[in-house]
C-alpha cells in the first residue's frame, strides 16, 4: 500500500498546489474606497461576465457574488437568515411570496434614477402591485418549442401535446407548476386556480397524457430539441431563442389559450446591510449600456426600453421573443400560496408515480 | 484494547452536527405552529400513511435494493481480479477506479445522456451495425444503470482493501487439504471478505434510497422517488413539517432493513440493535 | 485462459466507468455550447476558463475545502473506528446507527439541519461552515472504510506487541495502523471523491462568496453547461493521470529489485 499512500500524497500536494496558484488569481486586491462588501445573489449564468467588475472599478465597492439553482432554495437561505444577501434576483411567485412574508425592503426609488428606462408595462405587476420591492430584469413566456422537420402542422394550441400522433416525441416539464399550469390553461381554466375539481380535471389530463410523453425535463430540455430528440417541448421563451439559434430547425410558438407570463426581478431582501449600496447596484444594472451588455450574453428579453433600441431589430420584431401586449392577452403570471402548493404537490405526486 | 477515549473526539462532533440536527429534524416532524403556538401532532406521519406515499418509498426502496444487489454481483469479482495475483499496479488500478467520480456529478450523467439518447452514440454505433435505434433512456433500466454507475466504487474500494491482504496461509492451507477453487471461495475467501461486504452494502444501498437526481435525468420524471418527494417537500412546498416526517419514517425504515442485513454478519459488528 | 478472462471483465467495468468521461472530454472541445449539437473543434473554452474569475475561485475553494476536510475526517474516522471496534455490542451499535445517518439521509434534510444548527449557533456561514460540514459527512465513510480492516485484524497481535514490551503508543503505530493502512486510504479517498462533487449540503452551509465547484456548475444548468466545465474536468483528469504515470514510473524503478519478494 505504500505506492498507493505515495500516490495519494502527490495528489493531495499537487491539488493544493494548483488551488493555491488560482487562490492567488482569485482573491485579488480590495481597492475599495469603502468597507461595504455587497453580496449579490443570482441565477447561475445570468449575468454578463464584465459587469460585476465594471460595477467594483466604478464605485469601489467589493462584491461577493453567490449563485442559487432554483428560487426555492434561495428562498430557503433567505428565510432562515443564512446569509445578508443585499441583491436578489429572484422569479415573480418568489417575489409575491417575499412580499407576504416580509422578506423584502421597500427600494427608495429616488436612488434609482434609470428606472425610467423600464417601460411601462412592465411596472406595477401583478405580484408587486405598487411596484416598491422590485425591478425588473429579465422576462418571457412559456411556450411550445417544435421541431419543423418532425411537425408540419401550425403549433398554436396546448392540445397538440395530447396529440397521439406525437406519442413518445414530447417533453413536459418536470415542474408542478408549469406543468399543471399547461394543463389548466388547455381546459380553460386559471394556471392559480385553487379549485380542487378543477385540479383535478387538469390531473386527469395529465394522466392522460402520460404515455404520450418521452420524459419530464428540466434543463436538459434545450440539449434534447438540439439534437432532435423530440418533436415537441414546453420551454421559456429565452431557451427558445438559444436552442433556435442552435437548430435552426426549431421555431417557438405561443398558443392560443394563453400561458405564462414570467419575470425575474432585482429585490433587496429584508437582511441587507447596505441598502443604498444595493440600490446603487441595482440603479448600476439599469444602465443603458449595462442593460443592453447582458440582455445580449444572456439571449433572454429585456424590459429596458433603450437596451432593446441597442439590440438586433431582427431579434426585438419577433413576436415569439417580444411579444406585444395584444398578444399576451390570456397571460397569466404565477402566484403563490402556501396551502394551494400543498394540494399542487400531492397531486403532482399522484400524476408522478403512476 | 480498552482505549475508547480515542473515539472521544468523534463522539463530541457526532453529538453536535449529527444528533443535535436529527433531534431538529424530528422536533420539526412531531410538532406544528397553529394559533396556540407550538403543538405536538402526528399529523405529519399519519399524511404519510397514503397509498401514494406508501407506493413512492416502497419504490425508492425497491429500486435501492436491486441497484445494491447489482453492485455487489458486478463488483465483487473486480475486487476480487484487482486483489489477486496476475495484476501489478493494483494501487493505481484502484486509484483509476475512483478518478471518474472526481469529475462533475450532473456532467457525468448528461454524457450518459449523449450516449443512451434516441440520437445518441450508442444507437449511432449500432446503426453503423444496421440495428434500428433502441429505446435506452427513460425506462427503469436506465436508472439502475446510473445508480450502478453512481455507486460502483463504493462498493469495490472496502470489499478490495479487506481481499487484498487476506491471510495467504489459511488459502493454501485449504488447498493442501484438497479443496477446489470454488470450495475455496465459499468456505474461506467469501466468509473473510464480509466485513468489506457489509460496509459496501451500507454504503450503496443507504445513499440509493434517497437519490432522486439520478432517477429525474435517466428516468425521465416518469416516478418520484422519496428522495424527490421530500427535496419538494423542503423546497417547493415550503412543508418542513412533512418533510421532516417523511425523513423521520425512511429513516427507520432503512435502519431497521440494516438490521435484517446484517443478521447474516456472523459477529453483528454491523447495526443490529436487533 | 482463466487469465484472460479476467483482465477482459475489468476492462469491461473500466470502459463502463470511463465511456461518460471520454464523451466529456471530447466535448469540451465542442465549438457549440450544446452537447445536441457538434459543430467544429476548438480551443476557445479553454482559454475563457482561465479568464473565469468564478469558476477559478470555486476550484480553489473545491479542492482546499476536499483535502482538507478528507483529512481531518480519516483522523478522526479512523481515531472512532479504533474505538467503537473495542466497545460492547450495544453501545456499538448506537454509535453506528448515528453515524449511518448523514449516509442515509437526503442531502436536503443533512443540508437544512447542519445550516439551521450553524445560525442557531450564530455563526456566519462561509467556509469554516462548509469546511465543518464536509467534514461530518465525510467522516461515516471513513469509519465504514476502517472497520472491516479491523475485524480482519488478528486479535491477539496488539496483545502480543504489548506482551513483548512495546508501549500502546508503539503498538499502535507499529502493529495495528500499518494493517489497516488499505483501510484507512479507501476512506481518505471515498471522502476526498464525496466532498470534491457535493453540492445540496455545500449550497445550504456555505456563504460570503464562497462557493464550491458544484454549486457553480448546478447553478449553471438552468441555463446550460459551459463547456468550460468540459474543459476544467478534463484538465483535472489529464493532471491525476499524469501524475499517476509520474509516480508509477518513479515506484516501478524502486520495485524492480523487490519484486519477487512480494508475490
Amino acid at each position: 500500500m505504500k505506492n498507493l499512500f505515495r500516490i495519494s500524497l502527490a495528489v493531495v500536494l499537487f491539488s493544493v498546489l494548483i488551488s493555491t496558484f488560482t487562490g492567488c488569481k482569485g482573491e485579488g486586491k480590495n481597492n475599495s474606497k469603502s468597507k461595504v462588501v455587497l453580496n449579490v445573489y443570482n441565477w447561475g449564468d445570468y449575468i454578463e461576465e464584465t459587469v460585476i467588475e465594471s460595477f467594483k472599478k466604478e464605485y469601489g465597492i467589493k462584491v461577493n457574488y453567490e449563485t442559487f439553482t432554483t428560487n426555492e432554495d434561495m428562498y430557503v437561505k433567505i428565510k432562515s437568515g443564512a446569509g445578508d444577501y443585499d441583491v436578489a434576483i429572484p422569479s415573480d411567485y418568489m417575489i409575491k411570496r417575499m412580499i407576504s412574508e416580509n422578506l423584502l425592503k421597500k427600494i427608495n426609488f429616488d436612488n434609482i434614477p434609470n428606472y425610467k428606462y423600464i417601460e411601462d408595462r412592465f411596472k406595477n405587476l401583478a405580484f408587486d402591485p405598487n411596484n416598491e420591492y422590485s425591478v425588473p430584469y429579465m422576462w418571457g413566456t412559456v411556450g411550445i418549442l417544435y421541431n419543423t422537420t418532425m411537425v408540419d402542422e401550425p403549433v398554436d394550441s396546448w392540445n397538440i401535446l395530447w396529440d397521439k400522433k406525437y406519442e413518445k416525441q414530447i417533453f413536459m416539464l418536470d415542474s408542478q407548476r408549469d406543468s399543471l399550469g399547461v394543463a389548466l390553461k388547455k381546459l380553460g381554466y386559471s394556471m392559480n386556480t385553487r379549485n380542487l375539481n378543477e385540479l383535478e380535471e387538469a390531473k386527469k389530463a395529465l394522466l392522460e397524457q402520460k404515455p404520450l410523453v418521452l420524459a419530464y425535463v428540466v434543463d436538459e430540455v434545450k440539449d434534447k430539441m438540439i439534437a432532435g430528440e423530440g418533436a415537441l417541448a414546453v420551454v421559456w421563451s429565452g431557451d427558445a431563442f438559444y436552442c433556435i439559434s442552435e437548430n435552426p430547425d426549431l421555431a417557438y410558438a405561443i398558443p392560443k389559450e394563453g400561458s405564462n407570463l414570467w419575470f425575474d426581478s432585482m429585490v433587496i431582501p429584508v437582511t441587507s446591510k447596505n441598502q443604498k449600496e444595493a440600490e446603487m447596484f441595482i440603479n448600476f444594472m439599469c444602465e443603458s449600456e449595462v442593460a443592453y451588455k447582458n440582455a445580449d450574453y444572456i439571449g433572454y428579453a429585456t424590459p429596458h426600453s433603450e437596451a432593446k433600441k441597442m439590440l438586433d431589430p431582427e431579434v426585438v420584431n419577433n413576436r415569439a421573443f417580444y411579444p406585444l401586449e395584444e398578444d399576451l392577452v390570456n397571460f397569466e403570471i404565477f402566484e403563490y400560496d402556501a396551502e394551494a402548493m400543498k394540494d399542487y404537490d400531492r397531486i403532482w405526486t399522484e400524476i408522478t408515480s403512476e | 484494547m480498552r482505549k475508547n477515549w480515542i473515539s472521544y473526539p468523534y463522539i463530541v462532533w457526532m453529538i453536535i452536527f449529527i444528533v443535535v440536527p436529527l433531534l431538529l429534524v424530528v422536533f420539526y416532524s412531531v410538532t406544528v405552529v397553529t394559533d396556540n403556538g407550538l403543538t405536538f401532532t402526528l399529523e405529519f406521519y399519519k399524511r404519510f400513511f397514503q397509498p401514494v406515499y406508501i407506493k413512492v418509498l416502497i419504490r425508492s426502496i425497491v429500486l435501492a435494493l436491486i441497484s445494491t444487489l447489482i453492485c455487489l454481483l458486478i463488483g465483487y469479482p473486480v475486487a476480487l481480479i484487482l486483489a489477486g495475483k496476475g495484476f501489478s499496479r493494483k494501487n493505481s488500478l484502484i486509484l483509476l477506479f475512483v478518478i471518474p467520480m472526481w469529475m462533475n456529478f450532473l456532467l457525468r450523467t448528461y454524457a450518459w445522456l449523449t450516449l443512451l439518447e434516441k440520437n445518441g452514440l450508442i444507437n449511432t454505433l449500432l446503426s453503423w451495425f444496421g440495428i434500428k435505434p433502441l429505446s435506452l433512456l427513460y425506462t427503469s433500466e436506465a436508472v439502475v444503470l446510473g445508480m450502478v454507475y453512481n455507486f460502483l466504487p463504493f462498493m469495490v474500494l472496502p470489499i478490495y482493501s479487506v481481499l487484498s491482504k487476506i491471510d495467504r496461509s489459511v488459502i493454501e492451507a485449504a488447498e493442501d487439504l484438497g479443496a477446489n477453487s470454488y470450495k475455496v471461495f465459499t468456505k474461506i475467501i467469501f466468509p473473510l471478505s464480509l466485513p468489506g461486504v457489509m460496509s459496501g452494502i451500507t454504503m450503496v444501498f443507504m445513499p440509493a434510497v434517497t437519490t432522486f437526481v439520478i432517477s429525474r435525468l435517466l428516468g425521465g420524471g416518469q416516478f418520484t422517488l422519496i428522495g424527490n418527494l421530500i427535496d419538494r417537500q423542503f423546497t417547493t412546498v415550503g412543508d418542513w413539517n412533512f418533510g421532516s416526517a417523511l425523513s423521520v419514517v425512511m429513516m427507520i425504515l432503512i435502519l431497521i432493513s440494516m438490521a435484517i442485513m446484517s443478521r447474516y454478519d456472523k459477529d453483528r459488528e454491523g447495526s443490529a440493535l436487533l | 485462459m482463466k487469465d484472460f478472462l479476467k483482465r477482459f471483465y475489468v476492462f469491461l467495468i473500466f470502459a463502463f466507468l470511463y465511456a461518460p468521461i471520454i464523451v466529456l472530454i471530447i466535448f469540451s472541445f465542442n465549438d457549440s455550447k450544446s452537447r445536441g449539437n457538434w459543430s467544429g473543434f476548438t480551443l476557445k473554452w479553454y482559454r475563457q476558463l482561465f479568464h473565469d474569475q468564478q469558476i477559478m475561485n470555486a476550484l480553489y475553494y473545491t479542492i482546499i475545502v476536499a483535502v482538507v476536510s478528507s483529512l481531518v475526517a480519516t483522523v478522526i474516522g479512523t481515531a472512532a473506528a479504533i474505538g467503537i471496534h473495542n466497545m460492547n455490542k450495544f453501545k456499538k451499535a448506537v454509535i453506528m446507527n448515528i453515524t449511518y445517518l448523514p449516509v442515509m439521509n437526503p442531502d436536503i434534510v443533512t443540508g437544512i439541519s447542519l445550516m439551521i444548527l450553524f445560525i442557531f449557533l450564530r455563526m456566519e456561514l462561509g467556509f469554516i461552515t462548509l469546511l465543518l460540514s464536509h467534514i461530518t459527512f465525510n467522516i461515516p465513510y471513513v469509519i465504514l472504510s476502517v472497520l472491516p480492516k479491523l475485524r480482519q485484524l488478528n486479535k491477539h497481535m496488539y496483545e502480543a506487541a504489548l506482551d513483548l514490551g512495546a508501549t500502546p503508543l508503539y503498538a499502535y503505530r507499529k502493529v495495528i495502523l500499518p494493517q489497516i493502512m488499505p483501510g484507512v486510504i479507501t476512506g481518505l479517498l471515498l471522502a476526498f471523491t464525496l466532498s470534491l462533487d457535493d453540492f445540496i449540503i455545500s449550497f445550504f452551509t456555505t456563504g460570503s462568496g464562497v462557493a464550491n465547484l458544484s454549486i457553480v456548475v448546478y447553478s449553471m444548468a438552468r441555463r446550460g453547461i459551459s463547456p468550460k466545465i468540459n474543459a476544467l474536468s478534463t484538465l483535472m483528469f489529464v493532471s491525476v493521470l499524469l501524475l499517476l504515470i509520474i509516480v508509477n514510473r518513479r515506484t516501478s524503478k524502486d520495485n524492480n529489485g523487490k519484486r519477487r519478494r512480494h508475490a
